[in-house]
């Protein structure tokens, strides 16, 4: 360090300012080509029209569902009628699609978590977790139209002709049970994805630290991990959900064509209503729309105001969670 | 593991029981889509042999034959399965297609767009906007459809003298190819752009850097390097958009017109004003004909022709994003 002796003090730096930071230090498009600046602004236009088109659904169905929505049309069920005011409401319709959401999840989520858990816990054979993971990639591609279609022939086989309604030998095959469970198939992949996220951002140390303090893989899994990824379990079955409320397809074929709850005679309560026909809210907009058969505009908007509520909230209630996942943080390695 | 060791989970939760338990799970869920592959391949059968590749050909009117098919499975008589499909194959390549370029091209600049070059307000308005569009259930759509753009383009868009024109062989009201893509497009757009923002996103920030050291604009690398980098994304993203689109069934079958023609491009700007319907479409409809034996054949022939190519799609898509994995994202 002798050279610091013999050299005087350097001179200060000139003085020139430290690059602004923040927003200035991104290079604008002024200087661009004008083809460039063309491009740029067609990314503008289109995300535009994007906030356009949402805007436009969502203001529209507002302002037609606050107009034909009255409150009554949620606890009457729907009838036979001349016009659109004497046709009773969707209170059917209503309690159709949460009865369906909550059968179909709570077939979907445990299947789901499992399956993940097998695939990020286990995954032995390597084959079978090839395997595996295409058959859920495969399900997420299958349309639901096809699924509906196999649920017409697993559900009409006598052996499950205690899922639906049986006259003279013949079964029905259109049920509560069976739209539900053909939905818990279209939930699955969403499911089985968002779990095995969660599980895999868990890093290796925090499973050998469970080991170590004598935990088997089992009490692992049901003790840190599964708890660890609970936003993400989270999600997945928020987005599993909002697939099951907006699927229609499956509930046209597999729900019966009714516009009511058609309960079965020989079962008792909760049963007869889920061994039976019956209608969702996606099913009643079909209907009462234009091209339906109730052509009924007015109800098909409440009905559908309806639906866009339960969507939105839902997709709030996923921001929610992942905002307050963000704030628990991550592992830290 | 020693089980012994872990006292609230004996024996009955041990790990061994615990895996076969969660093994026998998964593959109870691979037979199923097995059985479901075998179930409708079996069913179809009788419509396919009977038809050979003329299934898939054109010959004659749709509707008519669905029609005949049905009936025939009535009444005592002999089985009709006679069915040439390319009215509706045709009609669904059409709708898909034109959906999937207008939405390729959209979604590309959205995403680059969110991950680029939004400023940050933008980009935080977009994402949920993106988010929500991609939720929205089809039957909204399809009301959206039904009482808005079908009049519109019934009213506005076709001249009276496109309408007399063809007046003889088909009405042409606003249930059209122009309305069912529209839709489409929006439909699958959202899908698209999370896809591909998530790998824009991943793509090294190093790769962009450089290129911007060397003094090229950030327009530029965006393209040259995050999107060509982002390739495997998008074709993953375009794929599995085109198996959702060729199995939409609800919409298309409330806005697409729900007649078994096939437009033909060669007539001109008017094709895209003509009604038609795809296969997905066709068994909704139908959909109150399973009881009839030949009918039943056929709709489990079309849902195997959907079945087949839609499982190609997200398989490819799969195999798509799994290279991409393997490029190492950041």
């Amino acid at each position: 360090m002798d050279s610091s002796v013999a050299t005087p003090p350097a001179p200060p730096p000139p003085a020139t300012p430290p690059p602004p930071q923040g927003k200035d230090a991104v290079e604008g498009s002024a200087t661009w080509r004008l083809s460039d600046r063309v491009g740029l602004a067609i990314c503008w236009a289109l995300g535009l029209l994007f906030c356009a088109i949402a805007v436009a659904i969502v203001a529209y169905l507002f302002v037609q569902g606050i107009k034909f929505l009255k409150p009554e049309m949620l606890v009457t069920p729907a009838s036979a009628g001349f016009s659109q005011g004497e046709s009773g409401g969707f209170s059917d319709a209503l309690f159709g699609t949460l009865i369906v959401a909550t059968m179909g999840i709570a077939l979907a989520l445990p299947t789901g978590v499992g399956i993940a858990v097998w695939l990020v816990e286990y995954g032995r054979p390597t084959a079978l977790a090839r395997i595996t993971e295409s058959t859920i990639e495969s399900i997420a591609g299958i349309p639901s139209i096809v699924l509906a279609l196999f649920g017409t022939v697993i559900f009409s086989s006598t052996a499950l002709g205690f899922l639906s309604r049986t006259s003279e030998g013949v079964v029905f095959g259109r049920s509560f049970f069976a739209a539900s469970a053909m939905l818990s198939l279209v939930a699955l992949p969403l499911i089985v994805a968002s779990t095995r996220e969660g599980l895999n951002s868990i890093p290796r140390h925090v499973r050998e630290a469970s080991y170590a303090v004598g935990k088997t893989k089992a009490a692992t899994t049901r003790r840190i991990l599964l708890p660890a990824s609970r936003p993400q379990v989270a999600t997945g079955a928020m987005l599993g959900l909002g697939r099951i409320i907006g699927d229609t397809a499956i509930i046209i074929v597999l729900l019966g064509a009714t516009q009511n709850f058609a309960p079965v005679e020989d079962a008792s309560f909760p049963l007869n209503y889920l061994r039976g026909a019956g209608t969702t809210l996606t099913n009643f907009v079909y209907e009462a729309s234009p091209t339906g058969n109730l052509n009924q505009p007015e109800k098909a908007y409440a009905a559908a105001f309806v639906l866009l509520l339960m969507v939105l909230a839902l997709n709030a209630a996923v921001d929610v969670v992942h905002r307050r996942a963000r704030k628990v943080g991550t592992w830290s390695s | 593991m020693n089980e012994d060791l872990s006292p609230e989970y004996g024996p009955r939760w041990s790990d061994q029981r615990v895996e076969r338990m969660l093994g026998a799970l998964v593959c109870a869920v691979v037979g199923l889509l097995l059985a479901m592959i075998v179930t409708v391949l079996v069913r179809a059968w009788p419509s396919f042999s009977h038809n050979g590749l003329a299934w898939f050909g054109p010959g004659g009117s749709v509707d008519e034959q669905l029609n005949a098919i049905f009936l025939s499975g009535q009444g005592g008589a002999e089985y009709i399965y006679t069915f040439h499909a390319w009215p509706l194959i045709w009609s669904t390549i059409l709708i898909t297609g034109g959906a999937i370029l207008i939405a390729l091209f959209s979604a590309l600049f959205v995403a680059v767009f969110i991950v680029e070059f939004a400023p940050e307000w933008m980009s935080n308005i977009l994402q949920p906007v993106v988010r929500f569009l991609a939720s929205v259930p089809s039957v909204i759509y399809g009301l959206i459809g039904v009482v808005v753009l079908v009049p519109f383009i019934g009213n506005h868009l076709v001249t009276e003298g496109q309408k007399e024109s063809v007046a003889g062989i088909i009405s042409l009201t606003g249930y059209s190819l122009l309305a069912a893509i529209t839709v489409l497009t929006v439909m699958i757009a959202p899908l698209m752009v999370s896809i591909f923002s998530d790998g824009l996103r991943s793509v090294k920030p190093g790769w962009l850097e450089g290129s911007l050291a060397l003094g090229v604009n950030r327009w530029r690398t965006t393209w040259k390097i995050g999107v060509r980098t982002a390739r495997p994304a998008i074709v993953a993203g375009t794929v599995l958009a085109t198996a959702r689109a060729i199995g939409e069934a609800v919409m298309l079958a409330m806005i697409s017109g729900s007649v078994g023609f096939a437009p033909n491009p060669a007539d001109g700007l008017i094709f895209i004003f003509e009604p038609s319907r795809p296969l997905a479409p066709t068994i909704v409809k139908n959909i109150d004909q399973l009881s009839s034996p030949p009918a039943n054949a056929t709709l489990f022939a079309i849902a195997s022709v959907l079945l087949f190519s839609a499982t190609l799609f997200s398989l490819t898509g799969w195999l798509a994003r799994r290279s991409m994995q393997k490029y190492g994202s950041a």
